[in-house]
């Protein structure tokens, strides 16, 4: 393969196993992974408190406002930007009038939910599949890494969009969009452990272990596991808002969330319909999304950093340093595997 | 065997496996959900003879390994169907038929498919002009102001969903400024000037996110080539800058541009699913979105083949443009 490989710094170059206080230090002086860092925290959050502050706004999710919409237009919100007052903080939803600072407090929920539940999934299936096939012996190793690569290469998209399309509609839809999500794109975590491992496996105090008398279980976790950190997190970082993309790609299609259950990329599905006469409710969770991808893109370039200081950085932003270090390391991201 | 030959059949077998499993999941998948196809395809007017008839001559009786392996055959030597007047031949790549519509899956992707490759062409154009030129440009132009405009541009694409994108261009371009039409394709054979008009958002909606990609690797491409051995003695020789960079950077600099490229066409004409559902452009990708939720298992089977198959050979292309272009590749 000679692709350019997304992510493979981290699994290429491990990082020497680094206290937390020190991966902190390191974050610490990156302002921009910091602010996406902030960002993430705040809308955390926001998720979490949205019953406490609907409660405080004084509206809910699904209740309808026939009132605030103006029927005659076809149910256009009255108002200035959509509708917002003292009372609807970010104005209504156009046609049911349905109050919009709930449903984008209540759809953090969802779309930051999935995406972190998916993510977790995919690391636990992926660190699995990759120490197996790293310790196990070569007939293993080959059956595992085969059914890993049928998994990297599956259009994953379409497979989500086939199996969300069969499951009967009773099925909690947040929670199927996880599991789908989870159980389909998992190989990269796969690949980068058994990489990870095998590289490890040769190493002296691995080998000291074995030697010590400890089972292969021990060894892998209690010297393997370890030294999985900074890779496995590094990579979690980078798919997190892919997975955010996924899931408001999917219920922007309309077969991920569905009404009446709140989700940005939902919204955003819903919104299309109405971009012409109501484009506040478009641009709202249009921001959210770009906002939460963005920060999350940000501190995920922190982290890589922060775990792994010899690698380049890959988007170089936030330092000067870091702007310095990656011009110097050059085309580490893009070159492909020369040679 | 060794060498190019070797790869290709290697990646070819591999191709077919990845394509074979992806089949078979979907077929186990939709087999096992449910709803009737007989009664989908018969309409909901169909008394249960009728619609057990129907059953019959579309093979659901038999077992799911069985339709599987005649789905399989029809690929390979096509498929005769009994229509109950007369019958339905389905010459050699024969992906079966329509539950709803009964027409052929190969002539409703073929029908499909010029929508998605005028989308996929014309995106890939813009996204090469607008990434490779941004990219070169902060190459060459270290430290400046269009680096740092690079770093944000980049940011911001990688951070922007395709769907975004497509609505703020929406909002902003017929909306507000009321500058473009609201999109509605017109097939090129009909009209190129209105097609070209009609695909324009679509086309800057695909590429403005492409091309952050694209801008990034090139500079990056194009800082490794600059920094090479031979770049620095065709300098010692005395070779102006310029023609250092026109005559001997490029070639060595665009060589992933042009590999990656070849990936991102190969998905793309996998179907812009989000753009196509976005745009109302009636592709493959459109199809797909609106098959699978009708349960049409046969256009959503053939159509997924076709993607899968155009992603696998872009592959294939990709990493055969790297060996050509590059002598020290090994392709493995």
């Amino acid at each position: 393969m000679t692709r350019p490989a997304e992510g493979g710094a981290g699994a290429l170059a491990p990082a020497p196993p680094s206290g937390a206080r020190q991966v902190w230090r390191r974050l610490r002086g990156r302002p921009a992974a910091l602010a996406g860092g902030a960002v993430i925290v705040l809308l955390v959050l926001v998720a979490l408190g949205a019953p406490l502050l609907a409660g405080i706004e004084g509206q809910d999710t699904t209740s309808y406002h026939a009132d605030l919409v103006n029927s005659a237009s076809g149910g256009v919100p009255r108002g200035t930007f959509g509708g917002i007052s003292g009372s609807h903080w970010l104005g209504v939803e156009p046609g049911t009038g349905r109050d919009l600072f709930a449903r984008l407090a209540y759809g953090a929920r969802v779309s930051l939910g999935v995406a972190i539940a998916a993510t977790v999934l995919q690391v636990l299936i992926g660190v699995a599949f990759g120490l197996a096939a790293g310790l196990g012996n070569r007939w293993v190793d080959g059956l595992l890494s085969r059914i890993t690569d049928i998994f990297v290469v599956m259009p994953a998209l379409i497979l989500a969009i086939a199996l969300l399309a069969v499951v009967p509609s009773g099925f909690p839809r947040p929670v199927l969009l996880t599991l789908v999500l989870g159980f389909i794109a998992w190989g990269g975590f796969a690949k980068i452990v058994r990489a990870q491992v095998l590289t490890q496996k040769s190493l002296d105090y691995v080998a000291a272990s074995r030697l010590a008398g400890s089972s292969p279980w021990r060894t892998a976790r209690r010297e393997l596991l370890p030294a999985l950190v900074a890779p496995v997190l590094t990579y979690a970082a980078v798919t997190l808002p892919t997975n955010i993309v996924s899931e408001a790609g999917l219920s922007f299609l309309g077969i991920g969330v569905t009404p009446p259950t709140p989700s940005w990329g939902q919204m955003l599905s819903s919104a299309t319909t109405w971009y012409q006469a109501d484009s506040a409710y478009v641009l709202l969770p249009a921001a959210l999304l770009f906002v939460i991808v963005l920060a999350f893109t940000v501190f995920a370039d922190g982290i890589r950093a922060a775990l792994d200081p010899r690698a380049a950085s890959r988007l170089r932003v936030g330092t000067r340093a870091g702007r310095r270090a990656g011009r110097e390391a050059g085309a580490a991201t893009g070159g492909g595997e020369t040679a | 065997m060794t060498g190019l030959p070797a790869f290709l059949l290697r990646r070819l077998l591999q191709a077919v496996v990845v394509l074979l499993v992806l089949a078979a999941v979907l077929y186990a998948v939709f087999y096992l959900a449910p709803g009737d196809a007989a009664r989908l395809a018969c309409g909901p007017k169909c008394s249960t003879a009728q619609v057990a008839q129907i059953r019959g001559q579309m093979g659901l009786d038999d077992p799911v390994y069985l339709q599987f392996w005649h789905f399989l055959q029809g690929i390979v030597g096509g498929h005769t169907y009994s229509t109950g007047t007369g019958s339905l031949h389905c010459p050699a790549p024969c992906l079966g038929q329509s539950y709803r519509t009964g027409e052929l899956v190969t002539d409703l992707i073929t029908q499909k498919l010029p929508a998605t490759a005028s989308l996929a062409l014309g995106a890939m154009v813009l996204w090469l002009v607008i990434g490779v030129g941004t990219g070169l440009v902060s190459a060459l132009r270290r430290g400046g102001i269009t680096e740092r405009l690079l770093t944000g541009f980049t940011l911001v694409g990688v951070a922007t969903p395709v769907f975004i994108t497509g609505i703020l261009l929406l909002l902003v371009f017929c909306s507000w400024l009321q500058w473009l039409p609201y999109p509605s394709y017109v097939p090129f054979t009909d009209d190129p000037q209105q097609w070209a008009w009609n695909l324009l958002l679509p086309w800057l909606a695909l590429a403005l996110v492409e091309a952050a990609k694209y801008a990034r690797l090139t500079r990056s491409s194009m800082l490794e080539t600059l920094a090479e051995d031979h770049i620095r003695t065709f300098r010692a020789y005395g070779v102006g800058e310029a023609a250092v960079v026109r005559r001997h950077a490029l070639r060595g600099a665009l060589t992933p541009v042009i590999a990656l490229s070849a990936l991102d066409l190969g998905t793309m004409f996998g179907g812009a699913l989000l753009t196509e559902t976005l745009f109302g452009i009636p592709g493959l990708g459109q199809q797909l979105v609106q098959s699978v939720q009708l349960k049409d298992l046969p256009v959503v089977v053939g159509i997924v083949l076709v993607m899968g198959l155009a992603v696998v050979l872009a592959n294939a292309v990709a990493d055969v443009l790297y060996a050509l272009a590059d002598r020290r590749v090994v392709l493995a």
